[in-house]
Parts: C-alpha cells; structure tokens; sequence
C-alpha cells in the first residue's frame, strides 16, 4: 500500500523553518525589522517580570534567600546574524535587562540553574569532574503541531488553521489537569511558542529539583503513542482497563472533541486514503472488509444529511462495540482510533533533560512577527492563534499613542499584550513568589532550628 | 575487605545476614586471591547473561527465571557457608573493576540493579519487609479509610495490567511520585496530588531506587579512592586482575577507530552498501533520501561513523551536504553542527562520546518521525521483509531472520543477516554495529587481497 506514499507526504513535518521563504513574508507584511524589535524590548518586555519569576523569591531581604540563585541561570541569545550566545548569565535584574537591549536578541532560550556561575564554567572546569553541572530547571514540555502532521488534513509543517489549533487545545487540558491532579504541581505556565505549538513551564520547587530519570519517567507517563516512521501501530492500548488518567483524558476531554469536532474539522473519512488509515487500525479483517464494501459501493446512499464523516465513524463504532465482537482487543479499537488522532504528542527530548534550552516568554517569533504570549489553560478554547499580536501591530500601537505617553513603565496598559502580561502577574508569578516566599521561610526556620539543636548537645 | 594469597583461609563474619546483601559496606573477609578473581568472573557471567535477556526485550517473568537460573549455574559454592560470601566478594571486586569510567559504572549499575531486582521479587514478602526496614525506608501503608477512597481507581490500574485488586492486596503504601519513577513511567500506580499508591508487590520498585541510588554513590566514591590510592598501592597484583576483568566480558567499546584506516567521504557510500548493519543503512538511507534525521537518529548514526573512522571534518562536511538541502547551511552550522562537534568531544562536557552498542539501540524507543532503533525489534514485519530483501537477504536465509525477531532474538537475526549477506558465518554474534562494520570489511578485504 500506501505506507511509502504517507511517509513521503511526511516528509516535511521532520524540519521546522524550510518552507518557502515567500509565504512567510505574506504573513507579516511589514517583515520582521530588528530596529522594531529594539523598541520592542526597549519599551514593552516584561524584563523585570522575567526576573522576578527566574529568581524565584531569592532576589529578597530574607537571611534564607540565596543571592547567587539568579547569577547561575543560562540564558542563551541568538543575535540577528545567528551569533548564537550560549551560557550568558546576569546578577541583577538592570544586567539582564541592559543586556537584552543592548544586543536584541531574536531569541532568548532559558536554560537550567548551573551550580557555578555558567559564564565562569571554563574556570571550574580543572577542578575536576561534575563542579559545572545544571542543579535546578523548570518541568518543560513541549508540543508542536508538525508532530501531529499524519493526522491533519489542513495544513502541514509549520502551517497552523483554525481547523487543526484545536488539537493543541486538548493537549493542553489533558497535560494541564495531569499536571495538577495527578502530579500535584500548582505553578504552571502555558506559552504560545509563536508559531507551531505550545510550551509548558511548571515551576514548583519540587519540579524544578527532579532529576532527569525523573522527568523522563512523567514525560514517559503522558507517552501513549507508540512506535516508530517504520512500524504500524501508532497507539497501543492493552489490558482489560485502561489507566485512570487515561480514562479521565478520554472522556472528559478526547472523545466529544473527536466526535463533536475533529471528525468533521479535518473530514476524517472524506475518501479512500483517508478511511483506509483508520480501517488499518482495525486488526480484524472481516470488519474492515464490511466496512470498505459499504463505504465503496454505496456513494449515493451517503449523500443523505448526515456527515459522511460521522455516518461513518458510527458504523465502524457499532461493528467494533456489537455483541458479536467478545474480543476485548476489538472493542479496544475504537478507543485506540480516538487516541491516535486526538492524543497530545510530547517532544519527549525537551522534557527528559535538565539542561535543554527553551525560548522565554515574550520572545518574538522571528518567522512569523508574534509575541509568545502566555495562554491561560482555563480558557485555552478561546485562544487564537492567528490574531497574537505580532511585533508590527504592537510597533503600530505604540506610535499611535505616543503623544499621550505618561512617564513610567505603563505602555503595556494601553498595547494589545497588555493583557498576557497581566495574566502573566496576576495569574502565574504573584501566587508562585508567594509559595517561593514561604518556602525559603520554612526551609530557613529548619535550618535554624537544627542548628539550635545541635548547638545545645 | 583483606586479600592473601592462596594460603589464607576465608572466613565469615559471625553475624547472620540475610540472604540477600544491600552491599553496604566491603565486609571484614579475607579472600583469597584465585577467589577473587574466579568469583568475580563468575559473578560477571550472570551479569553477562542479564544484560543479554535486557537485549532480547525479555519480558520480566522471562527475565525473573534467567537470573534464577545464572545464579544458580554460576553462584554455587561448595560450602554452603561461603555462598554468602561469594555474593559479596565478588560484588565489591566487580565494583573496582567497573568504577572507572562513566561507561562502565552505567553497566554495571543497571546489571547490578537488574539482578537485585529479581533476587528481590522471590523473597517472601517478610523477608521484603525486613529488606525495607533495612533500608529505612520511612513510609506506612495506607489506612483502611484511604483505602476505600480510592479503591475504585486503584482496581483500575490493577486491570490495566491485567490484574484484579483483592483484598488480600490491600496493602498499598503511599509515596511521593519521584520516589518510584518506573512505576510512574509506565504507568503502573495510581497518582494522586503527587503521591504514588504503591503495591505491596510493586515495593521491589521503591526498594530499587533506593539499592540504584547507593550503589550509583559508592561506585563514584570506590573510583575516587581507586585513582587517589588503591590504583597505586595495587599496581602490581590487583591491577592486571581489574583490567583483565573490565576488557575480557564487555568487550571493546569502538570508542577509537583503530583496525582500519579512516574512510574517506567519496567511499562512505560504497561501504554503506557493502559493510553497515541494517540499523545504519537505514539511517544512511533516509538521510540520503530526507536531508534529516532526528536528534535520535543523529546520535545513532553519528557516533557509529566516528566510530568507523570518519574524522571530524569530513563528518562535518557530511552532514553538512544533506542537511543544508532541507534547512539552509546556515541553519545547519547553527543548530547542527554543534551536535555533532559535541559528538566528537569538542564542545560542551567534552566527553568522547562511544558508539552506541546493541543492546542500547535494542533498547531505545523510537517515536514520530524517527527511524532510530533496532530494524529487528522496531520495525513492523512487512517493513522488515522489504529492508532485508532490499540488503540482498535470499528467501530462505528471510525467514530464517524473521523466526529470530519473532523469539525476540534481535542480534542473532542480525548475525544471520550478516551471514547470508557475507556468505560467510560469524561466530561471534554480532553485539555492536561498529562489530559488525568491521567484520564485514576483514571479509571483504580477505577477498579482493584472494582475487589479487
């Protein structure tokens, strides 16, 4: 069959930035211009937020807080004619921020908490083995939508529509709520990436201390799909039950977004090609048989009211779940179908290391103009995409106001990401520097209090 | 731990131990010198032997009887009285010899880890217990209350692994998350808020942990004390016996292109065709075919070519010509060839990276878009079939690989390939893409020296 043929349309999901230069200069008319971005980080970054938040309490005037925490953060710059600038580090929130003007860079990553000063690494190399080496680092994930490229008809590669969007939205809900009911963890922050995808920062203390074995274990927790470019099976489901959390995901999120959305979003039964990827997850052949005779011959009856696309997938619902079908694996079918095309699709290596960078909020996307503005998994559904304030508009914004502008830092107020930074304090770094705070106090009085225990034997 | 030479009579310390050691500390013996290289060479047979079953993807009940029967083939003594001793002894002479290097504590650790873990899974749940105190591991089991909670979700995850909560299992112990990541990994607890509810018969996998992180810390504590002083004192009579024992069992790690001259970019393609293992062909291959590989097939494929001999340069210049037809040279000089410099130990840790062997290819798991792993166990059999008709494997030598994949016999499917494509047997078995890389080429340069 066609397995060659679908490895072929694959193809360009594998690289991000390696589409026609063209298309990208229509979406941002007025380009991406390094002197906008200069006021941009001039007069709109959160810079100080930025520092507040990678701080995390420490830059305060309590004896517990740790005044090098900050210094030994990476960041990592990617200047305008791709100077990469790796393990750059600050001690105060007027370096970074004076650094970040001064080079404007078209991309900051962040990178992990060092155990030295990352700037300084060469001069602990000679001290031996293991003196540089990263100690702290948010839980990050990382999901792009060329992953999903196999299963979405409107666009592929870097392209995103509203059509297919919404499968970002679902994996955040089903990433966000395992986050915070089965893992426990409280200070998330989810990010538009700019362009393809999302990125997820959880910043508990105690995310920030797992080590790698460890995020690979909850990175292989979220892993359902299975397999590889070279076998069939995309997802696997066995046993007699599935897994709570799998349970959960399916049917409070996966399962009305397949059948109330995706079904017909991306016309999942349309024609030939696209039915027989779902009849080849059907293990049984006399199923599939049925199933292919109907959809072949009877053209005509389908042209009733009904979807096609739902007609069918009923059809195949109900010869999978009939009486006649004992088999458990069969019954299973269905789920898997729904797993498969629904299912986030976690970039399993950003999350497995402590040391892998990621692009800071706020950043610029230097393909498409758009800010990496901060969504909020609360009412992730109504977040588009296509209307991010790119770096033109918010330009554009700033000179129409520009007369009226008041002395201090108020621009935000008045542009169109004035909102995502204050959802960004509001929502995410006022309750997380109010748990740093507290667990700096906490952590210090034990400490205090088990020095005065051992001073008085 | 005292070593004399043969005349020295081994004794025990009087203390009863169990019978399933944690290796705290080297015990207060005397050992005498034959002993203690035999025991440690028995000792790394069933080591040897796990990481074997690791290889071919055995399942752990398949697993949980091939280290019963190692130990018992290989941990006997005559005296009832020493097999005790045996186990430790040898553990801590294995422990000198795998302790100096990065690569070799990694092996030894997860084999060691291995072993415990299923020496552990036939004690009786007592004896566990007793095992749990010793390592102070601090949690309780949950109430009766707690317990009926979450009953529901508990049962569910039990079924999920085709098993039934009885209550008779009641005993469910609850820990954070991080204390059990394997049970986290694969989703075998039910997680709430953080907390993992652990059952009794999944405590091995708490315990382990526990056995992993110390051993993980004496290893780097022994290596220390090894450069700083063991080395020196021991040059003479324990050092030819450690590194005897570290080359003889693992083999080399193909770390330095040594038996062949480099390759050269022009011929690359040539010995694609005629000397890689499936797993490279195939990554040489899609890069052709793609201009792109995965981090993970990068990786693969990357550190086998060092390992073939390809310098730096030409390695640069390699990745290069097909990466910038997808992304741009540019784009490739930024973002790639930092990987592959790092590759090469030059950027970074500055470590030099070694070739990935078997069973760390056997044991990768490859995802979307990625054509990494092991052809013989990641490949769908249809898929198979085609790859191996493609490398000029004839009908009957096929069917004969694809019995072995389907034992799960991933290296010997590829030893046969390596026959059927040679003509020639290889009896070693193949344990290492650079091995089988350098097999083919001593058969094929034996023949053109035959022809001329």
């Amino acid at each position: 069959m066609t397995r060659e043929e679908a490895e072929d349309s694959r193809d360009d999901m594998l690289i991000d930035g390696c589409e026609p230069q063209q298309r990208l200069d229509n979406a941002v008319p007025d380009g991406f211009d390094p002197n906008y971005l200069k006021v941009y980080y001039g007069k709109l970054f959160p810079h100080a937020d930025i520092f507040k938040w990678m701080s995390y309490g420490n830059d305060g005037k309590h004896p517990g807080c740790d005044q090098s925490y900050f210094g030994r953060r990476e960041f990592s710059f990617t200047l305008d004619n791709d100077i990469y600038l790796r393990f750059q580090s600050f001690n105060s929130a007027s370096e970074l921020e004076n650094s970040i003007k001064e080079k404007c860079p078209f991309k900051i990553d962040i990178g992990p908490v060092y155990t030295v000063d990352p700037a300084k690494r060469h001069a602990y190399a000679q001290a031996g083995e293991n003196v540089f080496t990263p100690v702290e680092r948010e839980l990050v994930f990382d999901i792009d939508i060329t992953d999903y490229d196999d299963i979405r008809y409107c666009c592929s590669g870097a392209d995103v529509c509203l059509d297919c969007w919404p499968l970002m939205t679902i994996a955040i809900k089903v990433i966000d709520t395992a986050l915070r009911d089965d893992f426990g963890f409280n200070h998330i922050l989810w990010v538009y990436s700019g362009r393809r995808g999302v990125h997820c920062w959880v910043c508990d203390g105690k995310a920030r201390r797992l080590n790698n074995e460890q995020r690979a274990a909850i990175a292989d927790y979220f892993r359902l799909y299975k397999g590889n470019e070279n076998s069939n099976k995309k997802v696997s489901l066995v046993g007699p039950a599935l897994h709570p959390f799998l349970v959960r995901s399916y049917i409070d999120v996966l399962k009305d977004f397949f059948e109330e959305k995706l079904l017909r979003s991306q016309n999942l039964f349309s024609n030939e090609e696209r039915y027989e990827k779902i009849l080849e997850m059907i293990p049984d052949e006399s199923i599939t048989s049925e199933l292919r005779g109907k959809w072949q011959e009877n053209r005509r009856s389908s042209i009733s009211k009904e979807d096609i696309n739902v007609v069918r997938w009923e059809q195949v619902k109900h010869l999978l779940q009939s009486g006649k079908q004992k088999a458990q694996g069969l019954r299973r079918c269905v789920e898997e179908i729904v797993f498969s095309f629904t299912y986030p699709r976690l970039d399993m290596e950003v999350s497995r290391h402590m040391n892998h960078l990621l692009k800071a909020p706020f950043c610029v996307h230097p393909k498409t103009g758009r800010v990496c503005v901060p969504i909020d998994p609360n009412h992730c559904e109504e977040f588009d995409p296509t209307s991010v304030p790119t770096l033109s508009k918010l330009l554009g914004e700033l000179n129409m106001m520009g007369g009226l502008r008041a002395e201090g830092d108020n621009e935000w107020d008045r542009s169109s990401i004035g909102k995502s930074v204050s959802y960004f304090r509001s929502s995410f770094l006022q309750p997380l520097l109010k748990s740093c705070k507290e667990e700096i106090e906490s952590s210090y009085g034990a400490k205090v209090q088990q020095s005065k225990n051992s001073m008085s034997w | 731990m005292e070593i004399f030479p043969s005349q020295g009579k081994a004794f025990a310390a009087d203390d009863v131990v169990p019978a399933l050691p944690l290796y705290g500390s080297a015990p207060p013996l005397e050992v005498r010198l034959e002993d203690f290289e035999l025991f440690a060479i028995d000792r790394l047979r069933v080591l040897k032997g796990i990481s074997d079953g690791l290889s071919r993807g055995k399942k752990p009940d398949e697993m949980e009887d091939l280290v019963v029967n190692l130990w018992k083939a290989n941990m006997r003594h005559p005296q009832a009285s020493e097999v005790l001793n045996k186990d430790i002894i040898s553990h801590f002479v294995l422990r000198l010899v795998y302790c100096r290097t990065e690569e070799l504590r990694k092996w030894f650790l997860s084999m060691e880890t291995t072993l415990f873990r299923y020496r552990f899974r036939r004690e009786t749940s007592e004896v566990q217990r007793a095992l749990m105190a010793e390592f102070d591991i601090p949690y309780k089991a949950v109430s009766i209350a707690e317990y009926e909670s979450v009953k529901e979700k508990l049962s569910q995850v039990a079924r999920s692994m085709g098993q039934s909560l009885s209550s008779a299992d009641a005993i469910f112990y609850k820990v954070p998350f991080e204390e059990v990541p394997e049970l986290v990994a694969s989703r075998r607890v039910f997680i709430q808020k953080g907390y993992a509810y652990v059952a009794m018969n999944q405590i091995v996998s708490l315990v382990v942990t526990q056995f992993r992180s110390n051993i993980s810390r004496a290893l780097v504590l022994t290596n220390r004390k090894w450069t700083s002083t063991i080395g020196e004192q021991e040059k003479d009579r324990l050092m030819p016996i450690v590194e005897a024992l570290s080359v003889s069992y693992l083999g080399p790690d193909y770390s330095q292109p040594t038996e062949f001259e480099e390759i050269s970019l022009k011929d690359i393609d040539q010995v694609a065709k005629s000397s890689f293992p499936l797993c490279m062909r195939h990554l040489f291959d899609k890069l052709r075919e793609d201009h792109h590989l995965k981090h993970g097939g990068r990786m693969q494929l990357g550190l086998f070519l060092k390992g073939v001999g390809l310098n730096l340069d030409d390695a640069l210049s390699f990745w290069k010509a097909e990466f910038s037809r997808k992304v741009g040279a540019e784009r490739f000089d930024k973002e790639y060839a930092y990987g592959i410099r790092h590759n090469y130990g030059k950027e970074g840790k500055r470590t030099d990276y070694t070739p990935y062997s078997c069973q760390k290819i056997i044991s990768s798991t490859p995802g979307v878009g990625d054509h990494h792993g092991c052809p013989y166990r990641h490949f769908s059999e249809e898929n198979l079939r085609a790859a191996l008709g493609k490398m000029g494997v004839g009908n009957r030598a096929l069917e004969d690989v694809i019995d072995k994949v389907r034992n799960r016999h991933y290296q010997l499917a590829c030893t046969l390939t390596f026959e059927a494509v040679h003509g020639s047997s290889c009896d070693a078995g193949i344990n290492h893409p650079n091995q089988y890389f350098s097999d083919s080429q001593k058969i094929l340069n034996s023949k053109v020296k035959q022809l001329s």
